[in-house]
């Protein structure tokens, strides 16, 4: 049995967002962390190595720079990591992401009683698809919105959460779980793995490692193989300044406009 | 480019749960309707479930020409595996040109497996849909920073525009799908504006039963178990008053929110909303959060105390009707989006706000 | 000399940043405000492998280095002093030392412990009548053939973690020396002693000014029982084994310092950027800037001995044959002082609301004015480098 955590690497966007003239992001001046949802993920995945003695392997697709936040999540306390990283895959929307990093966790292998982790969706572009769209491709079982995970034999019972509620769903593995934040309070790192996580071995897993993958074709990867193109990207404007209330009585103002609009 | 000629109509999938039909499943069709009749087609709801015939009506009243009802005991509770094979099929069959889901954590799952075996794309959490482009001209006319009038349009174009806040509302895009159908989206609740149920509408519809091919082995998930949470979720995306924290209440946590509870309550009664840094503080539960990661709203009031703006946070929330901010900071970017504004400490504003209030109404 | 840092020291800094913020600093203000000792802190802080920093593993330590544990107590001590200091205390006061100079058996027995924080550690040199004259000792132990245990008598005081603590390294007289001119002059040895030895107690916790948290009390030694396995070091060689221990201490103490000063500065360019007088942020005036550009330059001069006694460590426990102790020294009393002037300074920036205890720099400015005191005042720092500089 092993875990697969699936992570990314994404701009801070509660702090200070910087938007380019011609609207898009200006991610190189951006702050960037581990994506918070993948963080419970790989939560997820080291409490069943703290139980289990599993392996779990950590993989994302990005750009060279996403190394950095494989060591941290191995000082953590994961096993390996696995960078998906290549040229042919950029411009890749959900549908070829999910296509590209199947054909990742495919490499890696999955087997019997295997375990894929991912996070429910990234603050980058808060979708919540890749997840399911890698389980389809991997012909697998998906439960998303996990907030609870027990061990029951080789299946796994879930918490689910509804807005309203949750449901809990028995499924066998191997399988796909995407995982809420409330799943779990993510561990730090710990000093002997932030001292042993240069050591540990972290694989690019670039195009012709998985150019032979069924998967993996000219119209299902990269900018190419999107379904969707983005048509326009703009920034809101910003609404006009109100009116500033000033002076002793702002209060008794305030309640003055609102009987005025007869909203009291 | 790929022949579209035998895909037709707007569909839109009308979540059921327990047999009770989601909010969004209205504000989808009446939304449909629009879209529908920018390009001449029909409006088609799909409903899947157990012994759910009943609810063709309901969706119907808002506008659906067709309602396709798919009945199976295997769809009694939601499982992805049957959802997504029953969903999948009746695409293949009918082959639509658009097809609507609501962003509920049910059909985020649902949505992007479908798209998945589908071959198509799919927009996640649209706020914005156009099919004709000058409607949608229209839009970033009064919606963008894009001087539309030295742009460049084809007035032609047929491909649904569905148009989404990324990166933490700091930008918005418009993604189309142009080379797969059917064109997906799944939509944030509470956007989209209901229109009227009438009797006329819901008696005029089609319903269509279709058979289901589904047997046990196709679900390899088993649902155990539904309970609805024990304490009350707060109906945010309904309220028409909501007075929300943000850090600003950090110097005394209870005391803040028993004054925006009370202050809700003088206003008429509202709920208590929050900002992300409250949430995530753990001051207040997630179900309160108001934003870009929370929930959108657009209530007759909104009073922001102790929110400094983030465009996280005003994402969900500057489409209110009228909206009132406390901050002790004078530059703090939520008085951008504010009607009124008071520059003042919390804690000594709010009771006062509570008193007037109540002498106003006394009056 | 280098000081920028390494891969893992800077992930280890990250690290520690977040852990401070998010573990240690809501804790703070109980912690000083009902003389609370953070357990809950130290279990989190074992887990993490912060106990045993830059330990071997193969004694059960982390494996890192000696800058790492320095920033370790650094970082806490931003945010609360009294963390710091149980760190330091546990840490070089009493794993090092059995580090240092225990026997095989003794490094199996302690070390594994210690690291992973299943068992605190503590030290035990003053006592009523001797605290910089360490020569002043009067706990006396006498061996016993019979027991083959040595049996200690006297008491110690303000022993940090005392409370606590499972294992003390303690100080005590072992017979007299006469040297070569006929002189007399008492023989000191260490020993290990366990909490649970017969004869061993510890007092009440003192009341003090600062660092309200860390436990400090007296140990009471009343025909104890120390297994003669237990005796550290060589006979007659405690009390170079204690100043030796007290060299690295004294790091562990300038951290702490360090990490206040840094801590005070830290809050106050947050407050003056939001306290507002005469229209304006008081950030605004020069007064205010120059004030706070002169500390950020003393606590940078600071920081720098500090880490450049870290790293002389270091070199040590790579078996370079080198001492530290005018490094530890200087870093010491100029990061204390550091501490001092700076907490007194931005108090006065922040004014009124410094004086109460709504805010967190009367409780560190009361908290600096220990690292001038202990493991060595400022004058027996100054005693060291002076000695060295003169002899």
């Amino acid at each position: 049995m092993k875990a697969i955590v699936c992570v990314k690497q994404v701009p801070d966007t509660s702090g200070k967002v910087a938007v380019k003239e011609n609207g898009q992001l200006d991610r190189a001046s951006m702050a960037t962390i581990t994506n918070p949802d993948d963080l419970a993920a790989l939560e997820a995945a080291l409490k069943l190595k703290d139980a289990t003695g599993c392996e779990v392997d950590v993989v994302s697709m990005g750009p060279a720079t996403a190394e950095g936040m494989l060591r941290e999540c191995i000082a953590r306390g994961a096993d390996k990591g696995f960078l998906i990283s290549g040229r042919e895959f950029a411009g890749s929307d959900t549908f070829a992401t999910s296509q590209i990093i199947a054909a990742g966790i495919n490499y890696i292998g999955v087997e019997e009683d295997d375990v894929i982790f991912c996070g429910r969706q990234a603050i980058d572009g808060d979708t919540a698809q890749v997840g399911p769209q890698i389980a389809e491709k991997l012909n697998l079982p998906q439960v998303s919105y996990a907030a609870e995970i027990e061990k029951d034999g080789n299946a796994l019972v879930i918490k689910r959460l509804l807005e309203d509620g949750f449901m809990k769903i028995k499924v066998q593995t191997p399988c796909l779980v995407t995982c809420v934040k409330e799943l779990n309070e993510p561990r730090y790192m710990n000093v002997a793995g932030i001292f042993g996580c240069f050591e540990k071995p972290i694989e690019i897993i670039d195009f012709p490692k998985v150019e032979n993958d069924p998967l993996i074709e000219a119209d299902t990867i990269g900018l190419k193989g999107s379904p969707t193109n983005v048509f326009k990207s703009f920034t809101p404007p910003q609404k006009g300044a109100g009116q500033m209330l000033n002076g002793d009585d702002v209060a008794a103002q305030m309640a003055g406009i609102l009987a005025k609009k007869h909203l009291i | 480019m790929a022949d579209f000629t035998e895909y037709k109509n707007v569909w839109v999938y009308c979540e059921q749960r327990q047999g009770e039909l989601q909010s969004t499943d209205f504000e989808l069709v009446s939304e449909a309707t629009k879209l529908a009749g920018e390009i001449g087609c029909k409006v088609v709801a799909v409903i899947l479930g157990d012994q759910i015939e009943g609810l063709a009506k309901e969706v119907a009243g808002y506008g659906a020409d067709e309602v396709i009802i798919a009945d199976h005991p295997l769809l009694k509770n939601y499982t992805t595996d049957a959802y997504t094979k029953v969903l999948c099929d009746l695409s293949n069959e009918f082959k639509p040109e658009v097809l609507l889901i609501g962003a509920t954590n049910i059909g985020r799952d649902l949505a992007p497996r479908v798209a998945a075996r589908l071959h198509t794309g799919l927009t996640a959490d649209a706020t914005h849909l156009d099919i004709d482009t000058k409607g949608y001209v229209e839009f970033l006319r009064e919606s963008s920073t894009i001087d539309v009038d030295n742009t460049t349009f084809d007035y032609e174009d047929r491909n649904l525009k569905m148009t989404r806040p990324a990166f933490g509302g700091h930008l918005m895009a418009t993604i189309i799908c142009p080379r797969f159908r059917p064109q997906m989206s799944t939509v944030r609740p509470g956007v989209m504006k209901k229109g009227e149920w009438t009797e006329e509408k819901a008696n005029a519809a089609v319903i269509t039963k279709v058979d289901v091919k589904l047997a046990a082995e196709d679900i390899k998930t088993e649902v155990l178990s539904i309970e609805k949470a024990a304490n009350k979720l707060v109906d945010l995306i309904g309220a028409d008053i909501i007075v929300s924290v943000g850090r600003g209440i950090s110097k005394d946590v209870e005391k803040g929110i028993a004054l925006a509870e009370e202050l809700a309550e003088v206003l008429g009664g509202g709920v208590v909303g929050a900002s992300r840094a409250c949430t995530d503080a753990g001051w207040i539960g997630s179900d309160h959060q108001v934003g870009q990661t929370g929930k959108t709203v657009h209530p007759k009031i909104y009073v922001a105390l102790g929110i400094s703006g983030a465009i996280q946070h005003t994402a969900g929330m500057q489409d209110s009707e009228l909206i009132i901010a406390v901050n002790k900071n004078e530059s703090a970017p939520i008085f951008g989006v504010a009607d009124y504004g008071i520059v003042g400490d919390l804690f000594k504003v709010v009771p006062q706000m509570i008193e007037e209030i109540k002498k106003a109404k006394a009056a | 000399m280098d000081f920028s840092l390494s891969k893992e020291q800077t992930m280890m800094q990250q690290m520690l940043k977040e852990f401070a913020e998010n573990e240690v600093k809501p804790l703070a203000k109980k912690v000083d405000a009902e003389h609370y000792f953070p357990v809950e802190t130290v279990e989190k802080m074992a887990k993490l492998g912060m106990m045993g920093i830059y330990f071997p593993k193969s004694v059960g330590g982390a494996g890192a280095d000696v800058l790492s544990y320095i920033m370790a107590i650094e970082e806490l001590s931003k945010v609360c002093a009294t963390t710091g200091v149980i760190l330091s205390g546990h840490t070089s006061l009493c794993a090092a030392p059995i580090f240092e100079n225990g026997t095989p058996e003794q490094k199996a027995k302690y070390l594994p412990k210690l690291c992973s924080g299943e068992w605190l550690g503590a030290f035990g040199l003053t006592e009523p009548g001797a605290g910089t004259d360490a020569q002043g000792q009067q706990t006396v132990a006498v061996f016993d053939e019979e027991k083959n245990a040595w049996v200690l008598n006297g008491s110690k005081i303000f022993i940090t973690n005392a409370g606590y603590a499972d294992v003390f390294i303690i100080i005590a007289i072992t017979g007299t020396v006469v040297d070569k001119r006929g002189r007399k002059s008492k023989e000191i040895s260490a020993f290990i002693v366990e909490r649970n030895f017969p004869g061993f107690s510890v007092g009440k916790p003192e009341e003090k000014m600062g660092i309200c948290g860390s436990s400090t009390c007296e140990l009471i030694m009343e025909d104890c029982i120390v297994p003669a396995e237990n005796m550290l070091g060589k006979k007659g060689r405690g009390f170079q084994l204690a100043m030796a221990t007290l060299d690295g201490g004294r790091i562990g103490i300038a951290a702490q310092a360090l990490g206040i000063a840094e801590g005070a500065i830290e809050e106050t360019v947050a407050y003056v950027k939001e306290r507002k007088q005469f229209g304006r942020p008081i950030a605004a005036f020069q007064n205010t800037q120059f004030e706070l550009a002169e500390m950020k330059a003393r606590v940078d001069a600071a920081k720098y001995l500090v880490y450049r006694a870290a790293m002389k460590k270091q070199d040590a426990m790579n078996g370079v044959k080198v001492r530290y102790s005018v490094e530890a020294a200087e870093a010491k009393l100029i990061a204390s002082r550091t501490a001092s002037d700076v907490t007194r300074r931005c108090l006065q920036l922040f004014g009124g609301y410094g004086y109460t205890r709504d805010y967190p720099i009367e409780r560190m400015m009361r908290d600096a004015k220990i690292t001038e005191i202990y493991e060595g005042t400022s004058e027996v720092q100054m005693m060291v480098i002076g000695g060295d500089l003169l002899k």
